[in-house]
């Protein structure tokens, strides 16, 4: 039993493997950004990485939360560049309050998840066809509502986006900031809720959560409508980050969001993940987006390559440590079960 | 009577009936649709317009049938197009210079250049199928990574410019007319009795449907799902190639960005359309060709009626969940009992 327990990692590095790569790579990036590029290595750089993706962080909390309950949402791009698009338009011409329009965005979001989660839940729709069918559907809304862009004129507005958070002669913004702020809040949720330990249960395993009498249906829905609710918050940080709004802002944003949870250590099979890992994972994308953007030569459809890439490893990596994990415990049956001796077993037989 | 309620059974009748029910409102509602026209030959109007647009997408819908057969997907397709109408138009030369392909003259021969393009489609989807069947990656994710990094690949090809043609012969495909009929019909036509063919007199379509039905019970009786699995892929990339290059044709043009665009919830949803199950197993290649007639007659209605071009995303997506809603409250039985007035299983399960 002892020699067992030697030949394991301890036990926080054995259940976080995934997310403790996640880091390690994220660190690996960026020194390698630092050692080539002048400049590179500062906080600045670092908080520029929370700015540039404070919408993708809060897009991809929601993401994350899916993935853990086994489903994927290829929504989010649509939803906030629809919610965006309504915010925008609220604001500019229709010349609302920004209280009721934000409260009218928020709950526009939190619509689509619904309409997913109904889909998935209670009609048996898979997941992607569902969310892909809520993208259209956002998006076709996004040219529904006009096919120019719109710019935010809000002097509050505008003065909100430019504030910055001042501290070590660095800066982040006020969506950073609520990025930040969102993933420390679903952190909590989803390890000291009732609901964040439901949706690791209904991922892990359907049907042994249902037997277990946990509300599979409730949670599943739940956790959808999170999602686009999410969406809906971070079109806000996307609002103040753009200051516009176009039908075609955010495409492909769905590959950023999955690729950031499972690159963060969520499992695509649902069950295990962790929404701090969902940070590092926008954050190494982030840093090879900016890798990009430093060198300068590259188009910026590089940056596409390479998350595909980033999320193509993490898979076989994952891969990797499910199979090993099951031959070792496969293994471990085997030490089990060999001292019964063979006769008495066929004796039972 | 027992030859009517085994025609009502099949899988094809419900698109059947909803394309019939399309072209009979716009018989009543939509002046001009059924006008045919003969000029120089040609003949014009909004049915072979529904034939000539819908052609890419009914290659597209070829292909998804065998991955969706599979109980898998494949949303690559739009991507995997733009990259094969990216190396077609990389290989027949874009600028209108001496040194690039001319109206009369292309870098390389037209067969190789076409050639090249379906073999790089085909390696797409062989790719898809690798990770979907060897690594065990889920076929959504897997196909996810190459819609989005295809359009990059694809820009990659055409070094992030539009290639613009002017080699005629290329054309033919796209734009060309035979017997007064666009010649990309006669294609359509021409690979869909192949795919039918391969599908019903090899022992490969009948594979399929079992890996697809039953995974376990089909590699115990000694399949290999996992080939049956990658070579749906691969006819599904090679489809995709099929649709990009004929789109690189008619427009004349390799957009990166924007050839195949959406083109893979079209492509599921006519599959879908065409009375096939997204959970896999049995199958219906004429249904999907239907399916894609259908979705591509809802488009051209839309655009007759003056609807904002827009729109289109939101009636499609509208009606991709009304067809899941539909699939999931089970209308065979609903119109097993309205026909026979008794449930039509025991009669299914003693065959």
């Amino acid at each position: 039993m002892k020699s067992l327990q030697k030949r394991r990692m301890p036990a926080f590095v054995y259940r976080n493997i995934t997310f403790l790569v996640a880091v390690f790579l994220f660190i690996v990036f960026f020194g390698l950004g630092s050692a080539l590029f002048t400049n590179f290595f500062s906080l600045q750089v670092f908080c520029n990485l929370l700015i540039d993706n404070s919408y993708l962080l809060i897009a991809a909390i929601g993401s994350t939360m899916v993935v853990i309950i086994g489903g994927i949402d290829l929504s989010v791009g649509a939803v906030i560049a629809f919610c965006n698009m309504a915010l925008t338009y609220m604001l500019s011409i229709m010349k609302m309050p920004i209280i009721p329009a934000i409260m009218i965005v928020l709950c526009i979001g939190s619509l689509f998840g619904m309409l997913h989660g109904w889909l998935v839940t209670f009609k048996g729709f898979q997941p992607f066809i569902a969310t892909l069918a809520g993208q259209f559907i956002a998006r076709g809304a996004c040219y529904l509502i006009t096919v120019d862009t719109i710019f935010v004129d809000n002097p509050l507005i505008v003065k909100i986006a430019i504030f910055k958070f001042r501290f070590f002669g660095s800066f982040i913004s006020i969506g950073a900031a609520l990025a930040l702020v969102m993933i420390i809040v679903f952190q909590i949720v989803a390890d000291n809720t009732q609901f964040g330990r439901n949706v690791y249960a209904v991922g892990g395993n359907e049907q042994s959560a249902n037997l277990m009498g946990l509300p599979v249906r409730r949670t599943k829905f739940l956790t959808y409508t999170l999602s686009g609710f999410l969406s809906a918050v971070a079109s806000l940080a996307f609002m103040l980050y753009v200051l516009s709004a176009t039908g075609t802002h955010g495409d492909g944003l769905h590959l950023d969001a999955v690729a950031s949870a499972v690159i963060g250590g969520a499992l695509t099979s649902g069950g295990v993940g962790l929404i701090a890992g969902t940070l590092f994972g926008v954050l190494t994308q982030g840093t090879i987006r900016t890798m990009i953007t430093f060198q300068g030569t590259l188009s910026s459809w590089w940056a596409k390559i390479a998350t595909a890439f980033l999320l193509l490893l993490f898979i076989l990596i994952q891969r990797a440590i499910v199979t090993n994990r099951e031959r070792s415990r496969v293994a471990k049956k085997v030490e089990v079960i060999d001292p019964v001796p063979a006769a008495e077993t066929q004796g039972v037989g | 009577m027992d030859k009517i309620k085994a025609l009502l059974r099949r899988k094809e009748v419900l698109s059947i009936a909803a394309l019939s029910l399309l072209l009979l409102f716009n018989v009543f509602f939509t002046p001009g649709f059924f006008s045919l026209e003969l000029k120089e030959g040609h003949f014009y109007g909004s049915l072979i317009d529904v034939l000539k647009r819908g052609a890419p997408l009914m290659f597209m819908a070829i292909g998804m049938t065998f991955v969706i057969a599979t109980g898998s997907t494949d949303i690559s397709v739009g991507s995997v197009a733009a990259i094969a109408g990216a190396v077609a138009a990389q290989m027949i030369g874009g600028d209108f210079s001496a040194t690039a392909g001319t109206a009369a003259s292309s870098l390389t021969p037209l067969p190789l250049a076409i050639g090249a393009a379906l073999l790089t489609a085909t390696l797409c989807g062989v790719w898809n199928g690798f990770l979907v069947s060897y690594l065990g990656v889920q076929a959504l994710i897997a196909t996810l990574m190459l819609q989005v990094a295809g359009r990059g690949i694809a820009q990659l090809v055409t070094r992030g410019n539009v290639i613009t043609m002017y080699y005629k012969p290329f054309f033919e495909f796209g734009t060309g007319y035979f017997l007064g009929l666009p010649i990309c019909i006669y294609v359509v036509l021409a690979v869909a009795l192949i795919a039918y063919l391969f599908s019903k007199k090899t022992s490969y379509g009948l594979f399929l449907e079992s890996s697809g039905s039953n995974r376990s019970s089909t590699r115990y009786a000694g399949i290999k799902v996992q080939t049956m699995i990658w070579i749906a892929f691969a006819i599904s990339g090679l489809m995709a190639g099929i649709a990009g290059v004929l789109i690189a044709s008619e427009v004349k043009a390799a957009d990166a960005n924007n050839a195949g665009l959406n083109y893979e919830l079209d492509a599921i949803l006519a599959v879908v359309l065409g009375g096939n199950s997204m959970k896999g197993g049995r199958f219906s290649l004429a249904g999907s060709l239907i399916g894609a007639l259908l979705v591509q007659a809802l488009t051209t209605t839309i655009y007759m009626k003056g609807v904002p071009a827009q729109t289109i995303l939101v009636v499609k997506a509208v009606v991709v969940i009304l067809v899941g809603i539909i699939q999931t409250t089970n209308y065979r039985k609903l119109l097993a009992r309205f026909v026979k007035k008794q449930p039509s299983e025991a009669f299914e399960v003693g065959k």
